[in-house]
């Protein structure tokens, strides 16, 4: 496989944005060499201990390097409700669709753009903020998507901007006639005392499989604010892996959210850097999956400097042969006093089949801390379950109230406005797919 | 005539207890370093079968091709495999210091400090005692009492010359040679360690320990324990001591293993505290010990009890494979690391057997420079029916250039299991500090009585004998920690 992405590198090395820039050529080949020398990661490696990435061998990808003709849709399928002003952009499978996308009235400060615009107008910027952001883990998807990058979305906001409306970024995936890979490359720069609501959304179109290695650096400058939700509702037979790698300021504020749905085979890796006192980070996740899904949520969280906080809740459901993975690991470093962190990750096995796998990671080396972590796994409570048959709520109708309450209880945690709705709706959507006889 | 042979038969026989091995042995060491030869050597030493040489010949060979484990948290320079003595025969009484008077008085002040008797301090510290000792006598009438009711209680040594058949079918059924390089180390060149076996129903009328075993004073650097309970059995067995052990071999392997039957229950507590190495974290023992136990049998428990104080390097993972339905694992655990120590332990609970619980209580407590690591694995097979596990890690850390790491795995295959596990970090509160010292309390017994305090759940589950010692020595081990 590692050959493979290799030839699609060289097929797509003339294709690539940013040809006439000789440090992005740099970097990409910096990328290349280090995917090379570690290949795929397998799960000898650690942090891959409980995901494979052997399924994803079995498929024939090829890469695209201009996109195909266009395939027309009537709306692109937003999260949010009809009547909610927001600025939406939409890729389809990896490339942006300028067609479909509604960026509207932006205020002064503000720029959403493309990672290949944003190579055309302003490389020097571009220069100063790709590829800064510390990695704690050995990553190779990273490498791969650093060497391949095609378009992401670009969102820039100057001090103290703050923007009204969400902006909404939909991917939607399989739409060609064969089997992509592509690697979306984003870019987040809120600097000083800037606000930004963000959400994802990724979707699927056809039938055929894709893989997204996408790759987003996100730095929030010194008091500000990025709250940044995502919805992860990929087509069954797709590979879905996603890198954060987020940078929070003094007094600044990361919010997140991902829930996960989708995808064969899934893996949204989380690292954020608490780098500015007062910093703060919220770390959020739901995962319903079933079939024979693997979904992976691994998450790591540095506490750089005195008085920072995290507050990371995931919460799951895995039925069938799905296979959960949770990793999450709290770092305070030395001379980080006054830290407070908090990790919890709950599970319910819903068949004799599924499996959950956690390892949640305390690392400490200040003493004037509070930390902890917690972790279930279980099936629903039997007692809950009892009150509610016993008051004539037929078992399916119980369970699924039970499951509803057990992840609505972080879907709440979202703080922008018509979006728990639409999370909501998708988890009811899922629980009536069920087979309702566990 | 006759009577006088058989004094000196008698005689033999306590020397030969008060080493564990034949007298004339100690005119042998065998040359430095690790070879086929040196194994052989071993073997032919302890006049083992044949079987017995060619498994560790084979552990030995394999042990060639094992890579060092790496991922624990602890850091040391590589080991010189061959710059070590892996045979040597015990001090003679010349070697010995003479009197109290030659030995290190900070070593005297620990024990002056635990309570440990005049004689027992001898003991301890190696000096040469007179032939008649009261331990010995002590520990003859234990043998006896326990020959009464059909208990085995000797050296591994001992157990292969007159239990063969059981050692044939325990030795590494529960820790193959192997398992890790360490134990696979151990299962080359191990040289003592002790050997139990309870008989069906009995329950052991006394607390066993490696202390009462003559030849405890010579635990070797390569110990291997194997404790077998037969059904419906039970037996406490007790190693190590408080008292710090002082010696000269660096890298310890040990390896143990726990066997329960159907309606059987092992008790195990350690008490470790070897020399960690001076305040600027020079010398020191690496503990490198691999520690488990199989729940054979149904209904049957096995409980890990530790307290580890000592070891410039801790290395260990007590683990219980709950096979058995109805079977228990437990894990209590207070891991003290000061100065430069470094300690990665934790425990495996693999619940295989349905109804099989674990409890994993563990308490890290971090001062001076020191790392201390909890390292678990919870592992609930597919057919592990309503299994059962809770797991609590705490870290107190002392300090702020210490650091407590909290590293679980959890593993779940069936959704009828349920699993429990949190773990909590923070400083000593200064809140509880202040409240001891207005009091009048030193600030070091204050500290000494607050991590106490937060180790209470694991130091109740220590036999008496330990129990009152431990307390002390949490105090001992958290000296200059503090102002």
């Amino acid at each position: 496989m590692t050959e493979a992405f290799n030839e699609h590198f060289g097929a797509l090395r003339d294709h690539l944005p940013g040809q006439n820039l000789s440090w992005l050529t740099a970097l990409r080949q910096r990328g290349l060499d280090r995917f090379a020398k570690n290949g795929l990661p397998t799960p000898r490696m650690e942090a891959w201990k409980y995901t494979s990435l052997r399924p994803i061998e079995k498929v024939d990808f090829a890469a695209e390097g201009v996109p195909r003709a266009c395939i027309s849709i009537d709306r692109a399928p937003s999260l949010l409700p009809e009547a909610t002003e927001s600025h939406r952009l939409v890729f389809v499978d990896g490339h942006f669709r300028s067609d479909l996308s509604r960026l509207g009235e932006l205020p002064e400060g503000a720029r959403i753009t493309t990672l290949g615009e944003q190579m055309v107008d302003d490389p020097d910027w571009l220069h100063g903020h790709l590829d800064h952001l510390e990695a704690p883990l050995v990553q190779p998807m990273l490498a791969l998507n650093t060497a391949m990058m095609m378009n992401g979305f670009v969102l820039r906001l100057a001090r103290g901007t703050v923007l009204p409306h969400p902006i909404e970024v939909i991917h939607l995936g399989g739409a060609g006639d064969a089997p992509l890979a592509y690697h979306p490359r984003n870019l987040v720069v809120l600097e000083e005392g800037s606000q930004a609501t963000l959400i994802e959304h990724c979707s699927h179109l056809g039938e055929q499989p894709y893989l997204s290695n996408s790759m987003t650096e996100i730095s929030v400058a010194d008091g500000a604010t990025l709250r940044h939700y995502k919805l992860q509702a990929d087509a069954l037979n797709a590979f879905h892996l996603a890198t954060v790698k987020a940078e929070v300021g003094r007094d600044a504020t990361y919010d997140s959210f991902c829930m996960t749905t989708g995808a064969r085979l899934s893996r949204n890796e989380v690292s954020v850097r608490l780098s500015g006192q007062g910093a703060d980070c919220h770390l959020n996740g739901a995962y319903l999956v079933r079939g024979e899904q693997h979904c992976d949520n691994t998450t790591v969280v540095d506490h750089l400097v005195p008085n920072t906080t995290c507050r990371e809740v995931f919460k799951g459901v895995v039925d069938d042969k799905a296979r959960a993975v949770f990793q999450g690991k709290l770092k305070v470093h030395r001379d980080a006093q006054h830290t407070n962190g908090h990790q919890l990750s709950k599970v319910l096995l819903l068949s004799d089949r599924a499996e959950i796998n956690a390892k949640p990671e305390l690392e400490i080396y200040a003493d004037d801390v509070v930390c902890s972590h917690g972790a279930t796994a279980g099936d629903l409570d039997h007692d809950a379950l009892f009150y509610l048959r016993a008051r004539g709520i037929p078992e399916a109708a119980a369970r699924s109230m039970l499951i509803e309450a057990f992840l609505g209880e972080s879907v709440d945690q979202i703080a922008a406005e018509g979006l728990c709705p639409a999370l909501m709706a998708s988890i009811g959507h899922w629980l009536a797919g069920s087979r309702g006889d566990y | 005539m006759a009577a006088t042979v058989e004094t000196v038969e008698q005689v033999r026989g306590i020397e030969k207890y008060k080493y564990g091995f034949v007298t004339d042995i100690e005119t042998e060491t065998a040359p430095k370093g690790l070879s086929e030869d040196i194994v052989r050597f071993i073997s032919a030493k302890k006049n083992e079968p044949e079987w017995l040489l060619e498994w560790r010949l084979k552990a030995y060979r394999h042990w060639l091709t094992m890579p060092e484990p790496e991922w624990a948290k602890v850091q040391f320079p590589p080991i010189d495999y061959q710059d070590s003595y892996y045979y040597s025969a015990p001090k003679s009484p010349e070697d010995r210091p003479k009197s109290l008077d030659e030995v290190d008085p900070k070593l005297l002040e620990t024990y002056e400090k635990l309570g440990i008797p005049l004689t027992e301090q001898k003991m301890l510290a190696g000096v040469a005692v007179d032939a008649v000792f009261d331990s010995v006598s002590v520990a003859t009438t234990f043998k006896k009492n326990l020959e009464e009711v059909g208990v085995i209680f000797c050296s591994i040594s001992e157990a292969v010359q007159n239990h063969p058949e059981l050692v044939k079918k325990y030795l590494g059924s529960v820790v193959p040679y192997g398992d890790n390089k360490h134990a696979c180390l151990n299962s080359a060149v191990f040289t003592d360690g002790s050997f139990v076996y309870i008989p069906k129903g009995v329950r052991c009328p006394m607390e066993l320990s490696t202390y009462f075993r003559i030849n405890a004073e010579n635990t070797g650097q390569f110990e291997r324990t194997l404790i077998i309970a037969d059904e419906g059995s039970y037996v406490s067995y007790l190693e190590g001591c408080t008292a710090p052990m002082r010696d000269e071999n660096q890298l310890h392997a040990a390896v143990v293993e726990l066997i329960t039957l159907d309606d059987a229950e092992i008790k195990y507590s350690t008490v470790q505290n070897w020399y960690p190495g001076d305040e600027n974290g020079n010398g020191g023992i690496y503990n490198f010990v691999t520690k488990r136990g199989a729940c054979r049998g149904r209904n049957s428990k096995i409980s890990w009890t530790q307290v580890e104080t000592g070891s410039a390097i801790t290395w260990k993972y007590p683990s219980c494979i709950l096979q058995g339905d109805n079977s228990v694992g437990e894990f209590y655990s207070i891991a003290i690391t000061n100065n430069h120590q470094q300690a990665d332990t934790g425990t495996k609970m693999i619940h295989l057997g349905k109804n099989t619980r674990s409890r994993i209580i563990a308490k890290g407590i971090s001062a001076g420079q020191s790392d201390s690591t909890y390292r678990g694995l919870v592992r609930i097979s597919a057919k592990a029916e309503g299994a059962r596990n809770f797991t609590q890690c705490d870290s107190l850390l002392i300090g702020d250039r210490c650091g407590a790491h909290t590293v679980p795995y959890i593993e779940s295959k069936n959704r009828n299991a349920i699993l429990e596990h949190e773990a909590t970090t923070s400083r000593i509160s200064e809140d509880q500090l202040f409240y001891c010292r207005q009091r009048g309390i030193s600030e070091e017994d204050a500290v000494a009585l607050v991590v106490n305090g937060f180790c209470r759940e694991v130091m109740q589950q220590l036999p008496m004998e330990f129990a009152v010692e431990a307390q002390k020595l949490v105090g001992i081990s958290l000296e200059g920690s503090v102002g």
